[in-house]
């Protein structure tokens, strides 16, 4: 186990170098702003990837969170006179709430069902968001006012590159402190066995909650950081593509991996900016990528790269 | 003193009546064995105990309190732990964890508190993993403690479950075929393990086609035939009754497979 503890620490403390080095290497100003939509992708991915990976539950309609809280950020200013930050945790109050009250009945659904009640959710969200013109601007969206504190005005892509890797890193942070405690582990013994886990005392419906209240709010505070940093929100966020987008980094990068998320957050973000130089093939080529590593990586990149590199040790 | 009451159960499903009208109880510290052919309704029993399966008829009681359609969870939070015909492991988590697991009854769970892994889950979590081992001692395991519970030998997961289901040091435990698989030494092992969870004053009920074992360990054994209870006794009682030889040992042999 202290071994374990201190590889731990050791994944956060690299995480940590890579985030204060890697500005270093940027050739422009532009990849600060690709880097910190990766760390906060990814801060998204970890919450999911508690919900999926640990407790083993699905969502297809999670970016209904992260619009929840990308619109809060944008709302809470706008028409209710709240400061930024004030709206970023409204919002993620709201998330939970929504979560709570949602989760409770459709948790109680297994597999396919479990998908369609929450891709349902997702659908939901957005509707209401593009309806809704005169909060939410509609299906065009709406600019969103810049994050201050005491006066402190955030603003160009270099600031908000260490505000989203200082909130990755709090992301990963609780995510392993999760692991080792009673909460973590009734998650991935319900996961491993729901009817085992019931008849040890573990009450699977409460557990379940409260994995979809915590991946809410990782959604919610992750697009309420996006919309402050865009300066601007539009319904995508809440749409079931990002939902998608989200799962598979999830998958792609490794179910209960942290690191896997970040890697998966990574891939997503990055290799569409690597494939625009074969213009309309994008697409078809990101979807190609993504086919051929789950076929020859079906636990996902990091916990396939850990097999190896453990078989090639032994 | 009678910690287990099992009053006139029925379960059908689609007409067919797996389980009717079956009543016995068991003492503390008494090793109360239920035999009878494969499909007889043995583990169906152990579903409609431990809250799995809601009985159409009928009454079970935990210590006086009557517990008939309570959730497996609530069973647990009174004392009745169980393991399973065909494993039910936590096989992502290694050995000890799932014996940690075992032990969610007697921790304090607190969101909050485990999401900034305060100093005091710190603290619980070093007392759960050191009686989690001494569980893991009690059946063999200890050397395996941070293996991955999926990587373990059959045998090895069996006495795993037991060793899950005695850190929640329960009142009443149901084991359904421990020794299915397991060869004579492990078999041995798990005869003397109920020996000493029976002398601790633990209930424990014993689903078992292993015939040697039963009758040298059984205190009362219940004789299941499709459904009802055909006889119930001491092991002399029961291995002397006509009835009995007929119906399990004679038709279906003495060696039975040791699958169900
Ligand atoms: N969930 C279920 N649905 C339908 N039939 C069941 C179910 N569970 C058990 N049965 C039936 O109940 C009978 C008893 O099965 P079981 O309790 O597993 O027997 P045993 O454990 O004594 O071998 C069998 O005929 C089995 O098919
Ligand atoms: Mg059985």
């Amino acid at each position: 186990m202290l071994a374990r503890l201190s590889q731990r620490y050791g994944v956060l403390i690299a995480l940590a170098a890579i985030i204060a080095l890697l500005p270093l290497v940027f050739p422009s100003t532009y990849y600060y702003r690709v880097a910190s939509l990766v760390w906060v992708s990814a801060f998204a991915a970890i919450g999911l990837n508690i919900l999926m990976g640990k407790a083993g539950q699905v969502s297809l309609g999670h970016a209904g969170f992260f619009g929840i809280g990308a619109y809060a950020a944008a709302i809470g200013p706008a028409h209710l006179g709240l400061p930024s930050l004030a709206a970023l945790v409204v919002g993620a109050g709201f998330s939970a709430l929504l979560a709570y009250l949602v989760g409770r009945p459709i948790l109680r659904l297994r597999g396919h069902y479990l998908a369609i009640a929450t891709l349902g959710f997702g659908a939901l969200v957005a509707l209401v968001i593009t309806t809704e013109s005169h909060w939410t601007g509609g299906p065009d969206g709406m600019p969103v006012a810049k994050l201050s504190l005491f006066g402190w005005r955030a603003g160009g892509s270099g600031t908000w590159y260490w505000i989203a890797g200082g909130l990755l890193l709090g992301g990963a942070w609780i995510a392993f402190n999760l692991d080792e405690t009673p909460t973590g582990r009734a998650f991935r013994a319900l996961h491993d066995s729901e009817i085992a886990a019931r008849v040890t005392g573990i009450d699977v419906n409460r557990f379940k909650l409260q994995a979809f209240v915590i991946a809410a709010v990782y959604a919610s505070l992750a697009g309420s950081a996006l919309a402050m940093m865009n300066g601007f929100v539009n319904p995508d966020q809440a749409g079931f593509l990002h939902s998608i987008e989200l799962v598979t980094m999830v998958v792609l990068g490794g179910l209960g991996s942290v690191v896997g998320s970040i890697v998966g957050a990574a891939v997503l973000i990055m290799l569409p900016q690597f494939l625009t130089v074969f213009q309309e093939y994008e697409n078809l080529l990101l979807g190609f990528i993504i086919i051929v590593s789950m076929i020859f990586m079906r636990e996902g990149i990091v916990p396939t790269a850990r097999r190896l590199i453990s078989r090639g040790r032994a | 003193m009678t910690i287990l009451k099992v009053d006139d159960i029925g379960i059908a499903f689609g007409g067919v009546k797996a389980i009717d009208g079956v009543s016995f109880s068991v003492d503390a510290g008494q090793i109360f064995s239920i035999i009878g052919p494969n499909g007889a309704g043995k583990t169906t029993l152990f579903n409609v105990i431990s809250g799995i399966y809601e009985a159409n008829r009928g009454r079970v009681e935990l210590s006086g309190e009557n517990v008939t359609s309570f959730t497996p969870d609530a069973l647990a939070t009174r004392g009745l732990s169980r393991t399973f015909q065909n494993l039910q492991i936590f096989q992502r988590m290694t050995a000890v964890e799932n014996v940690m697991v075992g032990r969610h009854l007697r921790e304090r769970c607190n969101l909050f508190a485990d999401l900034f892994r305060l100093p005091s889950v710190i603290r619980q979590n070093r007392n759960t993993r050191d009686a989690a081992l001494n569980f893991l001692g009690e059946v063999g395991l200890r050397g395996s403690a941070d293996m991955l519970a999926g990587s373990l030998s059959y045998g090895a997961c069996k006495r795993l479950e037991i060793a899950r289901a005695l850190a929640a040091e329960p009142n009443v435990l149901l084991l359904d075929e421990p020794a299915a698989g397991c060869n004579s030494v492990e078999t041995e092992e798990i005869d003397r393990l109920i020996w000493r969870v029976a002398e601790k004053g633990i209930a424990v009920v014993l689903v078992e086609h292993d015939m040697k074992l039963v009758m040298k360990i059984s205190h009362r054994i219940l004789v299941l035939e499709r459904g009802r209870l055909l006889i119930e006794g001491s092991p002399r009682e029961v291995r002397d009754n006509p009835a009995v030889l007929e119906a399990y040992l004679g038709k279906h042999g003495a060696r039975q497979p040791a699958r169900a």
